[in-house]
């Protein structure tokens, strides 16, 4: 339970907005939530809809809004590659061919073995420094197909939980 | 009055109130321009663009804050660069609003062919179908044919259940959120929502249980389209085979008006209610009503339902004559010399109740109410009940609402609608008393609280304390009580003590001031009303002088409910509409038509009268109330004609006082009603909303009728009894003997003896 | 390690702006403050009346830096006085496509941010301010937090800061993956709690904002403008720009030139060509196609107007915005139908979806620029990508909707025979060059097992 596991972050968050405005703190919480459990599960949703005193309902009507909240479960490592026209310019659609091909499945999908997960996304405002990827919300910018498959190669072998890849 | 502000709408000119909205300021003067989103009951939105007008104000010269003006003197009107959403903006004076020009016209074929493109089309099976907005205004706007390609249309879910009681047809929605903002807007219920975006956006419900809000049916009243259908009526039946009735709720005290929709039925070959929908009445129910009123109707024609009269023969109830059956009971009353009691439920209608008490005081018996406890008080909430032109609309800043010991959506749910916009929207401030929470709760400003069955003993400690924190100062006092866990001297009490802090706190004889009583059913004030005179205040529950063993030689019973209310009796009369546990113990038992199938008067908490109509035929042999009180008083000599329950509520008007000066004539009145919703309205939606049957009429206070009479009551706090700390409280879907007949609220059955 | 273009900047001896690219990591609080930083704050706080603030801003005449370019000053001054509490929202969403300016200043100068910001809650008498940034931004809001954390540290924020007995404090408020919230009412639905959706106007923000409370909200760029202003004085930064477009302004150049990266520059003084030389050249020299100076959402602006200057009132005159100032530079290989598609896409998947003709009409003119990249378009079909945009056009209910009509009716206005060229080459046959990425999209299928496992 998130209450009792991440009550100093739940506390954290919720002293950022006036008291009664718990329901500011859905974003927060909801990263804190994906953090815990992976991806948005319905229970997760139902834990952050009590503490913000809200319906479920309103919950997940702000996951379903956001593409960065998941609402099925992702792998360990979700690779959001850029291909919006920025970066297509600078030979995006190629470099996600490329991961497709590395990791062996489609963008939107996850590796049979839970550690990836390949999505494209819209620009990610680092359009200078193409071909551009977030792992985990980390960017990794100016990327070669090479650079991709050390990465990729160096992840596949990590035994953490994913979660902080700083 | 409000500041009127003068604006022209293609040419014509028009007056309307500051504030108003371009929408309805056009509606005023019969120009319908298109809405799917905008809502008279809710906030705008301007999502759907339907609405879009030209908008011009009169252009202003900068240095002397004055119109300009051309060569001719006329003022000059700057255009908006842009369309305008009508539905958003507010008019101001000299507006100049064109709704008949090419770029208009091009616009709404422009907003319904989108709308269309990802519509399904299929009206011919759509329960919505001929009373559709998206039909009407596709008809009267919308363009000839579609430039997209149908097959690369968007495909979504159908029949997707929102909770046991509502179903989605995601492929129908056109992203109104009309319903969205009725749950949270309205119902305070925030169980819908939109799920992802753009065009993947559609209705979800994520609650625990899925959609559920004692208000939910009236989305799908309000939904544009037929994305949205009751499990009750999807599939049923088409609106344009449907009649309409007038009548009125029954389910509650608060009167919501409602229309009976009815179909004849090959199957069965007879009539049947296919659906209840709420007629528009802005003092009453505005255009909601509940779930239980609008799913209850099952029982109107249910198997069991009785048809025949019946007598006990050695023991057995078997059916006979109802000339057999009046004589048996003739015969008996005319043996028992005046050792005769009627017991009358609270949900027996004016007419009925009168000739029944009548030909009781005729004979020299006594008339009790079922249940009893309300009778303790509604003399005292007639005295100092809310004045003859309260409006609830009204209520807002400056006044006090006060509810104590009941719990308002439970009892009397359309209440909690008006009363908590009273005070969410316009700014009226809540006082909450009460040993438990209630929904009600959430907007309090001041909440107090006592043990069970305590809250007159409480009330008479603070009493003085209310006056001082929030009743002195206020413009009006509103208070609404109930009788939860009070037996009927302690309710009594309650009431009695709420009128002195209405008298010391002086809001006696002011419109918006007053008591409501949460009454447990649709005519309790009514049938107090039409007792009252032949009741002696003793033997308000059949049991004279308190004696438990006084044994009467005729009991009858019409509509009674409750083992409770029943005094002993040698020989026992019911008038039921099943064969109840009490039914069964009859010596005579009389089949009775329900209110659907027969016209009448009922007098809501808030003292409206108003009348329902005939909506279906009657069944079999059963009759109303009234008949058979009549045609026992003319086998007992008594040689009454009344043609009906007209002629009856005549009489009603001439003899019980505060009565006087109705009539069906004027209580069948109608007036406009602002905002216009049904009728020839093209976009509101509903077929059924205008309001033919009368908007009724609220009778006067005691305290409004004598002011000079108006003196405060000497109370006395009785200690709370174990009887009433064991009175049930009445959720709204407590199991009884209507509502289990309705298979679709099944789920939602709350068993007798158990609290929500 | 993070890698910074610098500006070619003939006139300016210093950036006012991108200070990391002169003074090395100037995003830690001591080297800011060992270069003037928060000095303005000081100034501000000891010598100065929150209405001498708003003056010096207005007087400046500093433009909104996150698209409609709306003076700052006057947007100040229209927060009421007497209502409380007040709320100033830092626009940090930067999701326009082609924009990353103001990642770099929180990322390389967050303490420049910080103090402009708090310094326009001093204005206008706020004392809490959020700073709203993209949900991808959570490395750069680290960096950020860091920031505010050391401020709170040094007694820059916090309780009655410098004894001046002004309370600000400072939190910042991470958007999870929506373009929309970066539209000011939207974004203050989002910082609320709700969805994403933009909500009316009037109420304005500055009179009904966060929690229906008077509100300031400013792009990060605009407010990192502000402590150099109130420090110099408004005839120094009108030393820079023009008399309608005072100031610098970074230009975030992208797209097919050598040296991608952000370029601050004073206001119209230089032209697009130019900028596009001190971005490197295209590649290889490759003529310019086209540029889109303010990402999708700006109209495309052809060749022939590369001579024109950078500034609000000129990039207007040719035909576009100057907006967010993110030039996306379309070279000559470049094909427009392919590059109008992207765009259209964007805002397909942007869409909040609230308003019918951006919901319905993005949706359908993806459809058509789908069926045209699939080689199964005909004339019809880029007729109609016009009729949808003009359909939708004037008619939504935020800008949104407007912007995804600009790549449709710009690209078809300077670029319609590339249209029809596409369909006579590819009209009968799959559109060679980007199969991969519309069997990605689904738009046409693969054959099966396109991605071998290895
Ligand atoms: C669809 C849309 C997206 C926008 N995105 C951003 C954005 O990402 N960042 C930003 O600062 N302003 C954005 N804006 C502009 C804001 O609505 C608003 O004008 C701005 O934050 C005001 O700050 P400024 O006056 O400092 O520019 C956007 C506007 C629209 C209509
Ligand atoms: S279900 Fe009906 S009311 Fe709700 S958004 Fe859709 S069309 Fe509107
Ligand atoms: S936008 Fe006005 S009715 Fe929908």
């Amino acid at each position: 339970m998130l209450r009792e596991k991440r009550a100093n972050d739940i506390q954290a968050i919720l002293s950022k907005y006036p008291p009664e405005r718990k329901r500011s703190a859905v974003m927060p919480l909801l990263y804190l939530a994906q953090e815990e459990y992976g991806y948005c599960s319905d229970d997760a949703v139902r834990e952050v809809a009590e503490i913000i005193g809200c319906d479920p309902t309103e919950v997940k009507g702000i996951v379903g809004f956001y593409t960065m909240f998941y609402e099925q479960p992702v792998g360990k490592y979700v690779i959001d590659v850029c291909d919006d026209l920025p970066c297509a310019l600078r030979g995006a659609d190629k470099f996600v061919t490329h991961c497709e091909r590395k990791l062996g499945i489609r963008a939107g999908q996850t590796t049979p073995d839970g550690k990836f997960t390949l999505n494209t996304v819209m620009c990610i405002a680092a359009c200078d420094r193409a071909p551009v990827a977030q792992i985990n919300r980390k960017y990794y910018y100016d990327l070669t197909a090479e650079q991709f498959d050390q990465l990729v190669d160096a992840l596949a072998k990590e035994q953490g939980n994913g979660q902080n890849p700083h | 009055m409000a500041e009127l502000v003068n604006l022209t709408i293609d040419g014509v000119p028009v007056s309307v109130p500051k504030g108003m909205l371009i929408v309805d300021a056009a509606k005023k003067i019969g120009n319908d321009i298109p809405v799917f989103c905008y809502h008279p009951k809710l906030k705008p939105v301007g999502m759907c663009r339907m609405c879009l007008v030209e908008v011009g104000t009169p252009k202003i010269d900068p240095a002397t804050k004055q119109p300009v003006r051309d060569e001719q003197g006329n003022v000059v009107i700057a255009f908006m660069p842009k369309l305008t959403t009508a539905c958003t903006t507010p008019v101001s004076e000299g507006m100049v609003v064109r709704t008949a020009t090419e770029q208009v016209r091009a616009a709404r074929e422009d907003i319904l062919e989108f709308l269309l493109t990802s519509h399904p089309l299929d009206c011919p099976i759509c329960d919505k179908g001929g009373e559709c907005p998206l039909q009407n205004l596709t008809l009267a706007f919308g363009p000839a044919f579609s430039r997209f390609d149908y097959n690369d249309k968007a495909h979504n879910e159908k029949h997707v259940p929102l909770g046991d009681l509502i179903y989605l047809d995601r492929e129908r929605c056109i992203q109104c959120a009309r319903c969205i903002r009725f749950q949270d807007e309205i119902a305070d219920d925030h169980v819908l929502q939109f799920h992802d975006r753009g065009r993947g956006m559609e209705i979800i419900t994520f609650s625990d249980p899925p959609f559920d809000s004692y208000f939910g049916g009236n989305t799908t009243d309000i939904c544009p389209v037929g994305a949205l259908t009751t499990a009750d009526f999807r599939f049923k039946a088409r609106p344009w085979e449907l009649s309409s009735t007038p009548s009125v709720c029954t389910h509650c005290a608060v009167g919501c008006n409602i229309a009976l929709n009815t179909r004849l039925e090959t199957r069965t070959g007879g009539y049947e209610i296919k659906r209840v929908m709420p007629r528009q009445n802005e003092q009453v129910n505005e255009i909601w009503i509940c779930d239980k009123g609008r799913y209850v109707h099952h029982f109107t024609r249910a198997e069991d339902r009785l048809r025949r009269p019946m007598i006990r023969r050695e023991g057995r109830l078997v059916e006979s004559t109802w000339e057999q059956a009046l004589q048996v009971i003739a015969d008996r009353i005319g043996l028992a010399g005046g050792s005769v009691a009627a017991v009358i439920g609270d949900r027996i209608p004016n007419e009925d109740a009168y000739v029944i008490a009548k030909l009781v005081r005729e004979l020299g018996g006594e008339v009790g109410i079922s249940p009893a406890v309300p009778a303790y008080y509604a003399d005292v909430a007639r005295a100092f009940g809310v004045g003859a032109e309260c409006d609830f609309g009204r209520l807002g800043k400056g006044d006090v609402l006060m509810v104590i010991n009941g719990d308002v959506e439970e009892q009397a749910p359309v209440w909690f609608l008006r009363l908590r916009q009273a005070v969410v929207d316009r700014g009226a401030t809540l006082v909450l008393a009460h040993s438990r929470s209630t929904k009600m709760h959430r907007y309090a400003h001041a909440i107090y609280r006592y043990d069970p069955g305590y809250a007159a003993k409480w009330l008479a400690a603070n009493g003085q304390a209310l006056i001082e924190r929030h009743l002195a100062g206020a413009r009006n006092a509103l208070i609404v009580f109930g009788d939860e866990q009070l037996d009927g001297p302690g309710a009594r009490a309650l009431a009695q003590l709420l009128a002195n802090l209405l008298i010391q706190a002086g809001h006696v004889g002011k419109p918006e001031s007053g008591l409501l009583p949460l009454y447990p059913h649709a005519n309790t004030q009514g049938v107090f009303d039409m007792t009252q005179a032949v009741r002696e205040t003793a033997m308000v529950n059949g049991k004279r002088n308190g004696s438990e063993l006084f044994q009467y030689d005729v009991v009858w019973l019409a509509g009674v409910g409750d083992d409770a209310d029943v005094p002993r009796a040698r020989f026992t009369v019911v008038q039921e509409l099943f064969l109840t546990d009490l039914a069964k113990r009859a010596d005579v038992l009389l089949p009775a038509l329900s209110f659907a199938e027969r016209e009448g008067t009922f007098t809501s908490a808030d003292r409206r009268v108003q009348r329902f109509y005939r909506a279906l035929p009657p069944l079999d042999e059963a009759k109303p109330d009234w008949w058979i009180a009549l045609e026992l008083a003319k086998r007992l000599g008594y040689a009454w004609r009344y043609a009906g329950p007209q002629a009856i509520f005549a009489e009603v008007a001439q003899r019980v006082p505060a009565y006087a000066g109705l009539s069906y004539e004027r209580i069948s009145q109608v007036a406009p009603q602002w905002p216009p919703l049904g009728r020839e309205d093209l976009y509101y939606g509903g077929t059924v909303y205008d309001n033919t049957g009368g908007l009724g009429a609220r009778y006067a206070s005691d305290a409004e009728r004598d002011p000079a009479g108006v003196r405060p009551y000497e109370v006395t706090v009785p200690e709370p009894t174990i009887a009433g700390l064991a009175r049930i409280l009445r959720p709204l879907y407590r199991e009884g003997e209507l509502i289990r007949r309705s298979a679709v609220l099944a789920a939602h059955l709350v068993p007798v003896g158990q609290p929500a | 390690m993070v890698k910074y273009y610098g500006s070619k900047n003939k006139t300016m001896d210093r950036h006012v702006l991108l200070r990391d690219i002169d003074v090395p990591n100037i995003r830690e609080y001591d080297v800011y403050v060992a270069n003037g930083g928060y000095e303005a704050w000081k100034k501000a706080l000891t010598s100065m009346k929150p209405d001498e603030v708003i003056a010096v801003v207005k007087d400046s005449g500093l433009r909104g830096r996150g698209g409609a370019g709306f003076p700052a000053g006057v947007k100040w001054s229209f927060i009421p006085k007497d209502v409380f509490p007040k709320y100033v929202v830092v626009n940090g969403d930067e999701s326009e496509a082609g924009t990353f300016k103001d990642h770099q200043i929180i990322d390389g100068n967050p303490h420049q941010l910080i103090e402009g910001a708090a310094l326009c809650a001093y204005a206008v008498g706020a004392n809490v301010c959020y700073i709203y940034l993209r949900g991808e931004f959570y490395e750069p809001a680290q960096t950020l937090q860091r920031a505010i954390d050391d401020a709170y540290a040094h007694g820059m924020l916090g309780k009655n800061v410098l004894g001046s007995g002004f309370d600000i404090d400072m939190y910042i408020h991470l958007g999870a993956g929506a373009y929309i919230c970066g539209e000011e009412t939207a974004l203050l639905s989002s910082l609320e709690g709700q969805l994403g959706q933009p909500r009316l106007r009037p109420p304005f923000p500055a009179v009904q904002g966060l929690y229906a409370k008077p509100t300031v909200i400013n792009n990060v760029e605009t407010l990192a403008n502000v402590p150099p202003i109130v420090l110099n004085g408004a005839q120094w930064y009108r030393q820079y720009g023009t008399e309608k477009s005072p100031g610098t302004k970074i230009f975030c150049v992208s797209g097919c030139v050598n040296r991608p990266g952000n370029y601050e520059l004073p206001l119209g003084q230089y032209t697009i060509r130019e900028l596009i030389e001190m971005a490197g050249g295209t590649i290889d020299g490759r003529a310019v196609k086209g540029v889109l100076p303010a990402g999708s959402s700006a109209p495309i602006l052809p060749a022939s107007a590369l001579d024109t200057k950078l500034d609000y009132e000129s990039l207007q005159a040719a035909g576009s915005i100057l907006g967010s100032a993110s030039f996306v530079i379309l070279d000559e290989t470049v094909d427009i139908v392919w590059a109008a598609r992207k765009m259209v896409r964007f805002f397909k998947h942007e869409s909040c979806g609230k308003c019918t003709p951006c919901r319905e009409g993005t949706y359908w003119a993806l459809k058509l620029y789908d069926k045209l990249l699939a080689g199964r378009g005909t004339l019809d079909d880029v007729n109609m990508i016009g009729e949808v945009a003009a359909q939708m056009s004037n008619k939504c209910f935020c800008l949104l909707g407007e912007f995804a009509t600009s790549p449709m009716l710009s690209t078809l206005k300077h670029f319609r025979a590339e249209y029809e060229a596409f369909i006579a080459r590819h009209g009968n046959g799959l559109s060679n060059g980007y199969t991969d990425e519309l069997i990605r999209e689904g738009v046409i299928a693969g054959p099966e097992g396109v991605i071998a496992r290895h």
